[in-house]
């Protein structure tokens, strides 16, 4: 018996690796969606016609991760720079051509679907910027570094000017966290760091009215309880009213009776932290924990630069997501729309992440098995 | 591919990566933690505060105001009800097309333009499922209208309120007053929680005499409501505890037949019962509708009402002040035997005008009279006698004397606007002019002239303290209140005042039985108007007091003076003589004669009462 189970693989073991899938990170996406499912039902108001959207919405984002799970990343690493440079000329295009949806110009009306390509910009930066050093000696020296930055800045730039602020930092944190895990050396990162809080002021001057009001508002939202602030208010009233038990699945006063905005979009973690409490919230960011150092850990196992770094990128893209949701809902961070990785309502972001999760499964599945 | 100049080394990149990874881990677990206590903080820490804010958010704090006293007459006769009035009201978010439902419901109901344009003002402010008031107070025929046609109105509902309703009318206007809308003063006075979701308030009268009883205690429910506002379900009530239900010592016959004796003149007719100070009718001509009050009254109405020339909305009952005139002579006269500045037997003679020592000016009398005693002098009402007894009593004694019925301040009544008339005296006269007091002001101040002042009420209190032999009771409105659910009447009890004594009980008798003259002796004043074929004994006295002052040698023709300035009319009686159930004043203004014209009247009130009530 104990021979034979290495060698003897069960039969499900055999269609996840035929199909290209890792059982623990299927399993984790799996546990968040089906858990999102839940709160959704909550959130919505019960409405199972938002939820049949959704169902159908994460049927397709599956098929996409199945897809590309199925594609050896050797591949994906040829396409990458051609990949990046449609990225780019689309995002051009919608500069020109775009529609405008929520005081922004983010969508291409390709006839048949409506595409945003800043959210196809998440998985092509980092794409791009792995391609740049997968067969360059690491770690990289400053010339390189340049290049790698205007290839992170151009499309931030872009899609910043949409304005798409939190796109913009997911896709900049994406090409970022691959120059790190490139190896950029700590002094020219903390002088870098220096440079930024330098530019600080000048980045102020920069944002738009309503970037600097999430700011302020951040900082002292009472200020402006029933505009800016209410999102923010009404949310920390949700997840603190909640205390460690949660008020129950459907019972949270806070959305249930509409009082918390965006709340299946979102704001859903403030309905979820209401209705399960401390206790609820710290399972699911254990779950978050789990997929990301999952992601963490395929990456350090990939056997070439380019599937090292795009994988780790991904899995840490994946942790900004949570992070940067989580840190406005609870009122760390400012407002950014920034929806709850495999929670939030909507199929824009659950398409990317279920795509990069996808790479991620592939770069694991794809390996060679060659002897250590 | 690229050529690959420098080398690449693979281990070094790998370890270089897996540090990478490392720190990215920790990073991100560092940063979870982060997240975690904030949520700890967040739902443990300030869990209670962040709990009384949500619960603030969703439950409301609604009042449930108290129904408002019913007001009765002494015989269960409602003087104040609370009525249902109806008013049509729109829900926004109900109608489709709110243009063509205001015009076809204007072919309905009868809708202003003004109205039209307030209703779409009101519209703006409200949330889309806040029925907003479009049109108040609807006829029955416009109720019907509607009913019949209601199926054709989405969204449009008849709503029931309760308002106040007076159903007597003008007839009690001035003994109830009224309620209003709730003004800026007295918002600043009342407790708001009290009246929270009260729109209205005594202003006048009983009603605002007993606000406090009548009022009732507020009641309150939580309700849960959404975001929006809308009312969920009701969590929690507590209902709002009514009013008291007052009942007053008028009789409505008798304030109706008062009313209809008065009719056609201005003045007031106060009656009461002199053994316990139950006020029984209490009239002041002309009166108002109070219902015109209770929905807010147009500014058009109301300056009318204002300015009205014999001044509807003034309570001559409580508020007017008249000189007193020849109905104070009983009590001179008792304050006289009192002293001993005269006796009932002492005989004088009046040739018809009276002279101060060492003085030429006369003081004119009403006529000749001849020889008098106490006696004729009321029966007749002679000013001479007086004249003198005034003059040998002094203004001290008289105005201290004066003062023990109660005349110069207020009775106390229960009810608002009662003013104290003028008992002058010599600290009055150098307070307010800086002048020293005349002797020849002490004779007209015996005859009820110059500075005096009283109000009909004091005169009725007056004369009770009379009829009663010199004891007092406070007047007062109020009978009792309803208590309980049995209905019961539970009776206020009256108030004694420190009574009027005299050194020998037979002074009394000696004032009363003259009062009696005045109807009952061929030359009393009121005897052929008043006192001939009644059917008991009446005590009381006549009075006519100027408004316009004659001069010494001038005569006083009816006829030929402006309506203005006529006599004003005065009486004030008890009856029965031997045993008084009633004690009346009356004044009519620009009466002229109080024999001729008010002691009729007075007669009628003490008929109706005695003969018709209480048989």
């Amino acid at each position: 018996m104990f021979h034979t189970a290495a060698a003897e693989v069960s039969p499900g073991r055999q269609i996840l690796r035929a199909l290209h899938l890792d059982l623990p990170l299927l399993g984790g996406i799996s546990l968040l969606l089906a858990l999102g499912f839940v709160v959704l039902y909550s959130a919505s108001g019960e409405n199972l016609d938002m939820l049949q959207r959704q169902g159908v919405r994460v049927a397709l984002a599956f098929g996409v991760l199945m897809l590309l799970a199925q594609i050896p990343h050797h591949h994906l690493r040829q396409w990458s720079p051609w990949v990046y440079l449609m990225g780019v000329l689309l995002l051009v295009l919608v500069m020109f051509f775009g529609e405008m949806g929520k005081g922004a110009q983010r969508w291409l009306d390709l006839g048949l679907i409506r595409f945003q390509p800043s959210e196809f910009m998440k998985l092509a930066v980092p794409m791009m910027v792995a391609w740049y050093f997968a067969d360059r000696p690491l770690p990289p020296r400053l010339r390189e570094l340049v290049v790698a930055g205007v290839v992170v800045a151009v499309p931030a730039g872009l899609i910043a000017q949409q304005p798409d602020l939190g796109t913009a930092l997911l896709v900049s944190g994406a090409g970022l966290l691959v120059i790190f895990l490139a190896g950029i050396r700590w002094r020219v990162l903390l002088g870098l760091g220096a440079l930024a809080v330098a530019a600080a002021p000048l980045l102020w001057h920069f944002m738009q009215d309503y970037q600097r009001r999430r700011v302020l508002t951040l900082l002292n939202p009472e200020s402006d309880p029933l505009g800016a602030g209410y999102h923010i208010i009404q949310s920390k009233i949700a997840i603190g009213s909640g205390g460690v038990y949660g008020k129950g699945w459907l019972n949270g006063t806070q959305s249930q009776l509409e009082f918390l905005p965006e709340r299946s979009t979102d704001f859903i973690f403030a309905v979820y932290a209401e209705e399960f409490g401390l206790l609820g919230v710290l399972v699911l960011l254990a779950l978050y924990l789990f997929v990301i150092f999952r992601g963490l850990i395929i990456a350090v196992r990939a056997q070439d630069t380019y599937a090292r770094l795009l994988a780790g990128s991904l899995s840490v893209t994946f942790f900004i997501y949570v992070f940067v949701n989580t840190g406005m809902v609870i009122g760390l961070l400012p407002v950014v729309g920034v929806p709850l990785p495999l929670f939030s309502y909507g199929g824009t972001s659950l398409v990317t992440l279920m795509a990069a999760f996808g790479i991620l499964m592939s770069i694991h599945s794809h390996r060679r098995l060659l002897a250590r | 591919m690229p050529v690959r100049q420098p080398l690449k080394n693979h281990y070094q990149e790998k370890r270089l990566f897996l540090a990478r990874v490392v720190i990215l881990m920790v990073m991100v677990t560092l940063l979870f933690g982060i997240v975690s206590a904030r949520l700890g903080h967040l739902q443990v820490a300030s869990y209670s505060h962040f709990s009384t804010l949500s619960q603030n958010n969703r439950v409301r704090l609604e009042a449930l105001p108290p129904p408002r006293g019913l007001i009765f007459d002494r015989n269960g006769v409602v003087l104040a009800e609370n009525r249902p009035a109806y008013q049509l009201e729109v829900t926004p978010e109900q109608v489709t097309d709110m243009d063509a439902t205001l015009e076809q419901l204007a072919r309905i109901v009868h809708l202003e333009e003004a109205r039209i344009e307030r209703f779409r003002r009101m519209l703006k402010g409200k949330r889309p499922f806040q029925a907003v008031p479009l049109k108040l107070n609807l006829t029955d025929e416009e109720l019907a209208n509607f009913a019949v046609n209601r199926h054709r109105f989405p969204g449009v509902d008849v709503e029931a309120r309760v308002a106040r309703h007076y159903p007597q009318g003008a007839s009690l206007a001035h003994v109830l007053g009224y309620v209003g809308r709730i003004d800026e003063r007295e918002l600043a006075r009342i407790d708001t929680q009290r009246y929270a979701g009260t729109t209205h308030i005594g202003k006048l009268g009983i009603e605002r005499f007993y606000e406090s009883q009548l009022h009732g205690h507020v009641g309150f429910q939580k309700v849960e409501v959404n975001a929006q506002g809308r009312t969920l379900r009701v969590l929690e009530r507590e209902p709002a505890t009514p009013g008291r239900d007052l009942v007053l010592s008028l009789d409505v016959r008798l304030q109706r037949a008062a009313e209809e004796i008065l009719d056609g003149y201005a003045g007031a007719i106060v009656a009461m019962d002199p053994r316990n100070g139950e006020v029984l009718a209490m009239v002041s001509m002309p009166s108002f509708d109070p219902n015109l009050f209770v929905h807010g009254i147009s500014r058009s109405v109301f300056q009318e009402l204002r300015t009205h020339r014999r001044q509807p909305l003034f309570n001559r009952a409580l508020s007017g002040q008249y000189p007193p005139g020849s109905t104070l002579k009983p009590v001179v006269g008792l304050a006289g035997l009192e002293h001993g500045v005269t006796t009932a037997e002492r005989t004088m003679y009046s040739p018809g005008y009276y002279t101060l020592p060492n003085d030429t000016r006369r003081y004119r009398d009403w006529r000749y009279h001849g020889t008098v005693n106490l006696d004729r002098a009321i029966a007749q009402s002679s000013d001479v006698y007086f004249y003198d007894l005034g003059h040998k009593l002094g203004i001290d004694r008289m105005s201290s004397f004066l003062g023990r019925f109660g005349l110069g301040e207020r009775t106390g009544i229960d009810s608002t606007g009662e003013r104290q008339g003028l008992l002058p005296s010599r600290e009055w006269k150098r307070a307010t002019y800086n002048q020293p007091w005349y002797p020849g002001e002490t004779l007209i101040t015996a005859i009820g002239q110059g500075y005096m002042l009283t109000t009909p009420l004091q005169l009725t209190s007056l004369t009770s303290t009379l009829a009663m032999r010199g004891e007092r009771v406070r007047p007062h409105l109020l009978r009792g209140h309803i208590q309980g659910d049995g209905g019961e009447l539970a009776l206020d009890e009256s108030e004694p005042l420190a009574p009027v004594q005299v050194s020998r009980p037979e002074y009394w008798d000696q004032v009363r039985e003259p009062m009696e003259h005045v109807l009952h002796r061929a030359r009393g004043t009121a005897h052929s108007s008043a006192g001939q074929d009644a059917a008991y004994r009446i005590a009381g006295k006549t009075g006519t007091s100027q408004v316009f002052g004659l001069g010494e040698e001038e005569e006083y023709d009816e006829d030929e003076l402006a309506m203005h300035l006529h006599d004003h009319a005065l009486f004030i009686g008890y009856a029965p003589a031997d045993d008084p159930r009633i004690a009346v004043a009356v004044i009519v203004e620009h009466g002229g004669s109080g024999g001729r014209v008010a002691a009729p009247m007075a007669r009628k009130v003490m008929d109706y009462y005695l003969l018709e009530m209480e048989s």
